[in-house]
């Protein structure tokens, strides 16, 4: 893997709000930046999230794939199971 | 109880073993369109799916997609949401918008629709297959959106006639039918990868931040349902790049090639959208400058250390592009600001604020190059002098912009940029390194190219003369112009009770409007 | 290096070509160094027209407007004609000027370099 930056942006909007959290707590390395109307995570290498723990936040059983109503946008390769979601660079 | 199967293994089995073997016709026919560009294709099930959506999912997902985008939109009409904008000026961004992008989400859908049809894998076909319903659905939501805005502003009222006639339009309409008059294999190369993966983030991502900033909900509303499907496309192509780099070594150079030209062809449409994000956003949050160091210089250089490992190199002449960031949505600017008069849209000079923050946001060229020129156009306003140019532009053979570029990486960022090349006889003139490349390419397929401004001149285009040829397009009188002084400024004002006019409520405006 | 098509040989139709614009040729002309004018401008054009109804009359029609153009000292102009450096004669036509369809041509103006030395 190389340590080459990669990005996820998600709408700013309530339904976000687990997977927000989410990529919060699960990559604390990760840059946050806030824009109008979106919210974009940065990190070297790899960022992701894991079903535990967005269901944890949102409280009810959650399909990582729920992710695709607030995704604006990504950039790295996807690694994506029933159990987590992962962006890295290879 | 059967044990629950992975993802992966759930998602072949819903997707793989849906082909069969043709036997009264040869799988060659069949597929007419895969092996004629050249493309080593050895094993189609080697293809990995970006994303393991199934149709099942896919569709839960849009239709819920479309519930919110619809709820916004509802609600942005019942209260009259347009009032909320920064500015009016700022239609004018969505005026560009649909008669520039959305036929070309039309243009996306249809030539996805022929690659699901011609592709022989099965994995590639259902991926295509869902972008074009993606595509359409885009079209769609934003002819939607934005027909709430023509009831209340001018020139959005025939887009998709005006895409295939317009001059200014015939810069995003000639790189679609590049792409859609390639193979299969380079349209998808040139779309979803050239395009999608490295520039689409430039149009929707700042911008519709933009239209949040400026008070557009229902804007950013579609832009960013749009852009959640965009993410899926996006992955497409690089996966399909990654794809054919694996199947065959001989497709290295021509996916190269590809990506060259693509890049060269979708950054050139990209210049609009450098003006919209610079100068039609009353407030911006970002510079088209900070948005091309983010979302192509860092976010392709570490895509391309990816591919390196194939043979794969940064496109050709991105150097140039990134220099150019510093100059490009002036020269568009002002090129727009000359010919006010032959569009369907309003321009008009920044004021003092603006200027301010373009010299914040680009101060090795604004004060140097770009103020003087505004102040030069202020004082002949002033005046009574309004410049405009009384002629019409020499276009690029290929991007079919106005020859407007610079030779900006030769030091000489005020001397316009001419190429040229011979091809039977005749001489063609590009505006670039990169539109000569490809012009020289290709050149029987360039020489066919469709340019308004000798098109006029053939005798093509409703009449010589410029009301003749406006009403040829379905421009209207009062869509065009400086925007002081427009039909829209003065329903503007009307709405925010500015002016004694006739019209003293939004409502009264609208019927006004219907009714012109 | 052709076209691939998928059958037979990909067709050429020259959509320019001069005998499309009605006994004229086009002729493209841009003033270097004032891009404030945004690109250089294309003009359908009798070939038999003499040079100097260039800068008596079609020029001014359209770059007039410009502040410098009525400081134009057109015998010092220098000009070039497809990239050299060229003289014209002003009372011979653009055919016998060696000015052919779609030809570019450009013109420098010592001592004016667009709007106070900016290059607009
Ligand atoms: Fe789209
Ligand atoms: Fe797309
Ligand atoms: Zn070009």
């Amino acid at each position: 893997m190389s340590d080459g930056k990669v990005f996820m942006i998600f709408q700013d909007t309530a339904d976000a709000r687990p997977f927000i959290e989410a990529l919060t707590q699960e990559n604390p390395a990760a840059t946050i930046i806030h824009q109008p109307g979106m919210i974009r995570f940065e990190a070297m290498g790899e960022i992701g999230i894991t079903r535990a723990v967005v269901e944890e936040l949102a409280g009810r059983d959650v399909d990582l794939q729920e992710l695709h109503l607030t995704l604006i946008s990504l950039s790295g390769n996807i690694d994506e199971d029933d159990d987590y979601f992962r962006i890295t660079r290879h | 109880m059967a044990k629950k199967l992975n993802m992966r293994k759930r998602y072949e089995l819903l997707t793989r073993g849906l082909g069969w073997e043709p036997t009264y016709q040869s799988k060659e026919k069949v597929f007419s369109n895969e092996s004629y560009e050249g493309i080593k294709i050895t094993d189609w099930s080697k293809w990995e799916d970006p994303f393991r959506l199934t149709i099942d999912a896919y569709w839960k997902y849009q239709a819920e997609k479309d519930k919110k985008l619809y709820a916004v939109m509802d609600s942005f009409a019942q209260n009259n949401a347009h009032l909320n904008l920064a500015d009016a000026t700022y239609v004018n961004a969505l005026k560009l918008f649909i008669q520039g992008v959305t036929p070309l989400e039309y243009q996306a859908h249809r030539g996805f629709a022929r690659l699901a049809r011609q592709f022989s894998g099965e994995g590639a076909q259902i991926a295509c297959q869902m972008q074009s319903l993606d595509e359409l659905r885009h079209t769609q939501t934003q002819i939607h959106t934005i027909s709430h805005y023509n009831k209340h502003f001018n020139g959005m009222h025939d887009p998709f006639h005006m895409h295939d006639r317009v001059w200014y339009l015939s810069v995003p309409k000639s790189y679609f039918d590049d792409a859609k008059s390639a193979g299969p294999f380079e349209f998808i190369t040139s779309v979803s990868f050239a395009f999608e993966y490295l520039l689409t983030n430039l149009l929707f991502v700042p911008f519709m931040s933009g239209a949040a900033f400026n008070g557009d909900m229902a804007t950013v509303t579609f832009g960013f349902s749009a852009q959640s499907d965009e993410s899926r496309h996006m992955t497409l192509g690089l996966e399909l790049i990654k794809f054919l780099l694996e199947q065959h070594e001989d497709n290295i150079p021509i996916v190269q090639g590809w990506i060259d030209k693509h890049f060269w062809r979708a950054y050139r449409v990209l210049a609009l959208v450098s003006a919209m994000q610079d100068y039609m956003l009353p407030e911006s949050p970002m510079s088209w400058k900070e948005a091309w160091e983010i979302y192509f210089v860092e976010n392709a250089g570490a895509l391309f250390n990816d591919l390196a490992r194939y043979g794969l190199r940064m496109p050709k002449y991105h150097e140039q592009a990134t220099a150019e960031a510093e100059h490009l949505s002036h020269q568009v600017w002002g090129t727009l600001y000359n010919y006010a008069h032959a569009a369907s849209m309003h321009f008009w000079l920044p004021d003092e604020k603006k200027m301010d923050w373009l010299s914040e946001k680009y101060p090795n060229t604004f004060d140097k190059y770009y103020r003087p020129r505004y102040e030069m156009w202020a004082q002949m306003a002033k005046e009574g002098k309004r410049f405009q140019n009384g002629g019409l532009p020499q276009l690029c053979q290929v991007c079919q912009v106005p020859m407007l570029f610079t030779e900006v990486s030769k030091d000489d960022p005020m001397q316009i940029s001419y190429r040229s090349s011979e091809f039977n006889g005749e001489k063609f003139h590009t505006c670039s390194d990169g539109c000569k490349d490809i012009f020289d390419h290709e050149p029987e397929k360039y020489v066919h190219a469709w340019l308004p401004v000798h098109q006029i001149f053939q005798g093509n285009c409703g009449g010589a003369a410029i009301p003749d040829i406006l009403n040829w397009y379905h421009f209207k009188p009062e869509d065009g112009g400086d925007y002081a002084g427009s039909a829209d400024e003065t329903r503007w004002k009307a709405m925010h009770g500015e002016t004694t006019g006739a019209a003293s409520s939004d409502t009264e405006s609208a019927e006004e409007k219907a009714a012109a | 290096m052709t076209v691939k098509a998928i059958h037979g040989e990909y067709p050429v139709v020259m959509m320019d070509s001069v005998d499309r614009f009605h006994g004229n040729q086009l002729v493209y002309i841009g003033w270097d160094y004032h891009t404030s004018i945004s690109t250089a401008n294309a003009y359908p054009l009798p070939p038999d027209m003499p040079f100097a109804a260039l800068t008596g009359a079609v020029l001014p029609s359209v770059l007039g407007p410009h502040p410098e153009f009525p400081l134009i000292e057109w015998d010092k102009v220098e000009w070039m004609l497809d990239g050299k450096l060229f003289h014209p004669n002003m009372g011979l036509s653009l055919k016998d000027n060696g000015i052919g369809h779609k030809s570019l041509i450009r013109f420098r103006t010592p001592g004016l370099k667009g709007y106070n030395n900016t290059g607009n």
